[in-house]
């Protein structure tokens, strides 16, 4: 049985790590072994690294909206962000690139927002060594919230806008960099709540409809606000609104939201005159 | 939803429910089938129709149909592929009355002429539900190991299904049973926790009443 809330998931991981409580409620209901399910992650871990490797700076999409950005991010001299937030920005437009290429990558919590973990992920693995182990951890404690979002609130544009897909990537990004730093549990829900608060009312707003323009920028923003706020709940910040009831604010705007901004390619971006013009062709 | 609905599929993008359901639905209408298909009719409805070829999804669900997985690198080579092994592909756009804005219905002929028309849905995060299979209802993932059993709707079918599962030591998750009249043909789904074995199904499909058994063992990627 899934965690119905982050407070039910705080509760079982009192007494263990939060990631490991994650993976005996999957075992438990899956029939596998902690073994079994520790080595599935691994396999998705490990695709997510080789999402970011098989980048190909020349491949375009079939609309020819995406492709080389990320190759141009990481070539880019003096960023203002410094350059570990470039390989940050630059690993999150190449997996959203790869994903719009038609190339592999991994859906976490889906394919639009499959560059956001591997974004926060891989170049803080890269310059502190961190294990493999611990990564897989990190993906488990990012499940462990992504799956109380999807039961509260939803992980689908079209059921709940940007906010449902970049949103929760950002949010169970936000709870793994916790882990990866040692944090607790409650500042992984904490990192969690504020990663949602921020990206509130984000709208889907797909150009032609396609996974590309904005999504893949917006992996970009979701992996930067991840980190943003995996470092305030490290710093001690809390969020005064818990993250049960951030998530279940995230839930009622989505109701809220006009079908237009809802994944269908006609509001926001997508109705711009450009907007319009580009799925004209 | 299970933790690995969340985090994976391993999938060839742009979209979990527009390329990797449908690549899943391809795949689950050749398993039914049992073979490859020589040929395959397939109607895009609503979205599937509307940004379908953005999102690959007529290659999505060739590839399904060749037998690949959502992650496989050709899914784009697909269409070429489909014409290197002899499978006549066509595509259309249709409206289809109240289905969900992801819905695909696929007509496959295998080379012994045996035909099969299979209704899915993908519903997101690459998760989808059959609708129909031969136009009568039935509601199913392919999840987990399942049995579409077509029986005469008379009294006593479904205990003598039941009872023989029961005796093998499956277990049973789900039933459902549907039927086009009274005392005409039914249709029998039933999801199990663990796969089945041919001696079972054998002993199925010659139970008296059953008219045909279809088995969809367990979706692993």
């Amino acid at each position: 049985m899934a965690f119905a809330s982050v407070r039910a998931l705080l509760a079982a991981a009192e007494e263990k790590p939060l990631w490991r409580a994650v993976l005996e409620d999957d075992c438990r209901d899956c029939g596998r072994t902690p073994e079994e399910s520790f080595e599935k992650m691994r396999v998705l871990w490990r695709a997510m690294e080789r999402s970011a490797a098989e980048y190909e700076p020349a491949r375009r999409s079939p609309s020819g909206l995406s492709g080389g950005q990320g190759a141009k991010m990481a070539a880019a001299e003096n960023t203002l962000c410094g350059g570990f937030m470039r390989q940050v920005m630059a690993t999150a437009l190449m997996v959203g690139e790869q994903n719009a290429c038609m190339g592999r990558i991994v859906a976490a919590p889906t394919a639009g927002a499959s560059g956001v973990m591997p974004a926060c992920l891989l170049p803080l693995r890269d310059r502190e060594g961190l294990g493999e182990d611990l990564m897989i951890q990190c993906l488990y404690t990012a499940a462990g919230f992504g799956q109380v979002i999807a039961e509260r609130a939803s992980i689908s544009g079209a059921e709940g806008g940007c906010q449902a897909e970049i949103g929760s990537a950002s949010a169970m990004a936000a709870a793994a960099l916790v882990h990866a730093r040692g944090g607790t549990a409650p500042q992984m829900a904490a990192a969690c709540a504020m990663a949602l608060q921020n990206v509130m009312g984000l709208v889907c707003d797909p150009v032609a409809g396609l996974v590309e323009e904005p999504c893949v920028k917006r992996n970009v923003m979701g992996a930067v606000n991840a980190l943003a706020c995996a470092d305030m709940a490290l710093a001690g910040i809390a969020s005064p609104i818990p993250c049960d009831q951030v998530i279940d604010a995230v839930a009622a705007v989505g109701w809220t939201m006009p079908a237009a901004l809802r994944e269908t390619g006609e509001g926001g971006l997508a109705g711009t005159p450009a907007g319009r013009d580009i799925a004209g062709r | 939803m299970n933790i690995f609905d969340i985090m994976g599929p391993v999938m060839v993008g742009p979209s979990s429910s527009h390329t990797a359901g449908a690549v899943r639905i391809g795949r689950i209408a050749r398993r039914l089938l049992g073979s490859q298909p020589a040929r395959a009719d397939i109607l895009l409805h609503g979205s599937f129709a509307a940004t379908g070829p953005g999102h690959g999804t007529d290659r999505a669900i060739v590839a399904g149909l060749l037998g690949m997985a959502p992650d496989d690198p050709d899914i784009p080579n697909s269409l070429w592929l489909a014409e290197g092994v002899g499978m006549a592909v066509s595509i259309r756009t249709g409206e289809i009355r109240n289905a969900h804005p992801n819905t695909a219905v696929l007509t496959v002929t295998n080379t012994e002429d045996r035909t099969l028309t299979v209704s899915a849905s993908s519903l997101g995060g690459g998760r989808v539900r059959v609708n129909a299979i031969d136009g009568m209802e039935a509601a199913f993932s392919g999840e987990y190991p399942t049995l579409i059993i077509r029986n005469e709707d008379r009294p006593g079918i479904l205990s003598e299904v039941t009872r023989a599962l029961g005796a093998s030591g499956a277990n049973i998750a789900t039933v459902q049973l549907y039927r086009d009249r009274r005392g005409g043909l039914a249709v029998t789904v039933i999801e199990c926790d663990e796969p089945l074995d041919q001696r079972l199904l054998g002993e199925l499909s010659r139970l008296d009443g059953v008219v045909r058994c279809t088995y969809l063992d367990r979706e692993e990627d």
